[in-house]
């Protein structure tokens, strides 16, 4: 990400000479980097580059034997299978649900917490409780009261059915138990970007004349923006890798697998480590054409970076 | 305030250490202890008990209990054997996981006096599930087949084919008494059980005898017209397609079925449970598929099989022949109910009140089939499962085909598990 926003600077300045004791410097700076620059590649290359190496194999532990070379035969099997595509769509659908709502009650909830007056420390940490629970916990919790007999929510909105044995109404569990963890971590996150509205400017559209929701819409949003597309970053690559909360509340039944959901399958059940590198693989493609997305379409970057591009 | 951090980030370096410190003493110099991992056994510790008291020192069997579900016993051992850990010694396997377990090479073979003790009595059935290459490499611990339970109250003569036990069900509907055939049919191993039943019956191959090549034959397309016609005459339970075995064992407790074909543990459940019915109900053999060929079920049931990496082999050997000897099968054939897998035990007198019922189990275990035996069993039984649930939506041609493929592609290891 850092590295897309920072290629067009690094080529402006090489065009300037550098004097003696600026290249002294600047070699000093890759010294010092280096240490944390090998430990990263180390710790996130190597295992991308493994799993790459595997998905080009056809290497089940089952068979240890068989192991063979096949180039990008697990990448056909895989992208001209019916399972890996209902995953996806199921993915897709948790993410781009949860997010929307996540975003709409997050903001909510961050003005909330910005505005409170009294309490605002009780008001702020009870706002995080449902972030700080563990998910499997919570997601045990969600499938009890799902579950006719021992839950109150079923036996309250479906006197005799077991919502989570069917697809549409186990997508809609798995959905709002997502929201319920995860809207106050964007509510965090967008109250770091509220924080960057200055009061004067605030006050000086009030001064104007505009209401409540022009302010909101017209100054405080358009200053947000930064801090709203990172998290929208951050939830939406969280959620495209959903499943602790599948995990606990479905195992996949019904067709509510995602697709960390049938990679874990591929890999931990059926012990094939060719298809399961390649879906992980597959799946980091996917994530890292959606961070280019945000990156490079809508201008997304890390706080502070925006602004020294523009210096 | 220093301080204080200091001490707690002391204890909680000394908390991390200790299980790990538990972890690395080895029991050098003093007894050996070999570690049993295994499903939750009833009365299981007492056997275990009984086995280190005749070690006399020797070794020390630890029950190292699995979770309750098959697929989380067979994830956490396959993750251990795949890092090579020399922690397990002997394994608890279900039947269906030997051969997968063998062809890994996670498990050791039984060879010469070994071999030859742990297969005398044995049935033969349980040894096939045990058997991998023509050679041994697991124990047969305990056995398991489905019976035909019925109401003797409502059904004077046991039907003894599916199609005479569709007609007697829909004649007792019509005369508005409880009629349902009550069995598994949701989508999991339990229905890949009742597929495996009807293909068995009809003489049919799912899997070539080598387990290498998908075949699916005349008497697999039969099996699924069977399954088929059960599914939609109207005779199964509203729930069938999402019944595994206790919601099928319920159902009957509560009096709506008039059949039920379910595992032998329902007998000691209904007596204790639905002590009013248990007298009108009775068992018979698996209805057939012919009048003329008698039924073939499936084995269940689990093996037990020594670690390739266990640090005692020669002890651990030692300790499955006491594990599963007769009297031990014998004893938890009656504490847990799980039916032995050598053949002298049901000859036992104590086995008649407990196993009424062990006289049916005998005749089926005699001629029983067992699951495709393949180390791909596992993602065979994924997509076997997933292509026929529903059971109502089998059109017998089609899905034999489709099953064709899929099963090869699991065996190939090439298919996507769903």
């Amino acid at each position: 990400m850092t590295a897309v926003v920072e290629k067009p600077r690094k080529a402006a300045r090489s065009k300037v000479a550098l004097s003696e004791g600026k290249r002294q410097e600047r070699r000093l700076g890759w010294l010092l980097c280096a240490p944390a620059a090998i430990v990263m590649v180390a710790v996130t290359a190597y295992p991308i580059l493994y799993s790459f190496w595997l998905s080009l194999q056809r290497y089940d532990l089952k068979f240890p034997g068989d192991r063979e070379f096949v180039w990008f035969d697990n990448y056909i099997t895989v992208l001209g299978n019916g399972y890996w595509w209902s995953a996806f769509g199921v993915t897709m659908l948790i993410t781009v649900i949860s997010v929307v709502f996540e975003l709409v009650l997050g903001m909510g909830l961050a003005l909330i917490m910005h505005r409170t007056l009294i309490g605002r420390g009780l008001v702020r940490t009870s706002a995080l409780i449902p972030y700080g629970i563990v998910t499997v916990v919570a997601a045990f919790s969600w499938r009890y009261a799902w579950t006719p007999g021992t839950g109150y929510l079923a036996n309250l909105v479906t006197p005799d059915g077991a919502p989570l044995t069917e697809r549409a109404s186990a997508l809609a569990i798995i959905i709002v138990a997502e929201i319920w963890k995860t809207t106050p971590f964007m509510a965090l996150l967008l109250m770091a970007g509220l924080a960057l509205v200055p009061e004067d400017l605030l006050k000086a559209a009030s001064m104007d004349g505009a209401s409540a929701w022009q302010r909101f819409v017209r100054v405080m949003l358009p200053v947000m923006k930064p801090a709203i597309l990172v998290a929208l970053l951050f939830r939406t690559l969280d959620a495209l890798r959903v499943f602790d909360n599948i995990y606990v509340l479905t195992n996949g039944a019904n067709d509510t697998r995602s697709v960390s959901i049938i990679a874990y399958d591929n890999l931990m059940k059926g012990l094939n480590l060719g298809i399961g590198s390649t879906m992980s693989v597959l799946i980091f493609l996917t994530v890292a054409i959606i961070a280019f997305i945000f990156v490079k379409l809508f201008g997304t970057a890390a706080p502070g970076a925006g602004d020294e591009g523009k210096r | 305030m220093a301080l204080a951090r200091r001490i707690a980030a002391a204890a909680a370096a000394t908390m991390l250490l200790t299980p790990l410190a538990a972890c690395g003493s080895d029991d050098e110099g003093g007894i050996p202890t070999l570690n049993l991992y295994q499903f939750p056994v009833q009365d299981m510790q007492t056997v275990i008990d009984t086995c280190n008291q005749a070690a006399a020192g020797r070794y020390e069997i630890a029950y190292q209990v699995l979770p309750r579900a098959a697929d989380d016993q067979r994830v956490q051992m396959v993750r251990r054997l795949a890092a090579e850990d020399d922690s397990m010694d002997i394994l608890g396997l279900d039947v269906t996981w030997t051969q997968e377990f063998a062809s890994a090479h996670w498990i050791r073979g039984f060879t010469g006096a070994d071999r030859a003790e742990i297969e005398k009595g044995t049935l033969a059935g349980p040894l096939a599930s045990a058997t991998y290459d023509g050679k041994l490499y697991a124990a047969p611990n305990n056995t398991n087949v489905q019976l035909l339970w019925y109401r003797k109250d409502l059904v004077p003569t046991p039907p003894t084919t599916w199609d005479e036990m569709i007609r007697a069900s829909l004649k007792l509907k019509a005369e508005g008494k409880p009629s349902q055939v009550l069995t598994m049919g949701a989508q999991y191993e339990g229905l890949v059980v009742l597929f495996n039943n009807l293909v068995a019956s009809a003489g049919g191959h799912v899997v070539s005898d080598d387990g290498k090549t998908a075949v699916m034959d005349e008497g697999t397309v039969t099996a699924l017209r069977v399954m088929r016609q059960f599914a939609t005459a109207g005779v199964t339970s509203a729930s069938f397609s999402n019944s595994i075995e206790d919601d099928v064992r319920l159902a009957f407790q509560n009096g709506d079925g008039a059949f039920q074909l379910n595992w032998p543990y329902v007998y000691s459940a209904l007596q204790s449970d639905a002590p009013q019915l248990a007298p009108n109900v009775t068992w018979a053999r698996y209805p057939a598929i012919d009048a003329g060929t008698p039924s073939r079920v499936t084995i269940g049931g689990s093996n037990l099989a020594v670690s390739a990496y266990s640090r005692h082999p020669d002890l651990a050997v030692d300790a499955v022949k006491c594990l599963r000897n007769a009297a031990n099968q014998k004893f938890l054939a009656i504490k847990a109910g799980q039916p032995p897998s050598i053949e002298s035990v049901y000859a036992d007198p104590e086995m008649t009140k407990a196993y009424p019922m062990k006289q049916a189990i005998l005749d089926e275990l005699k001629d029983a089939a067992p699951r495709p035996l393949t180390p791909a069993y596992q993602n065979v039984s994924t997509v076997v499962a997933a292509q026929l649930s529903p059971p109502s939506a089998i059109d017998p041609a089609r899905t034999a085909a489709e099953l064709k493929k899929a099963i090869q592609d699991a065996i190939d290891s090439k298919g996507v598990l769903p």
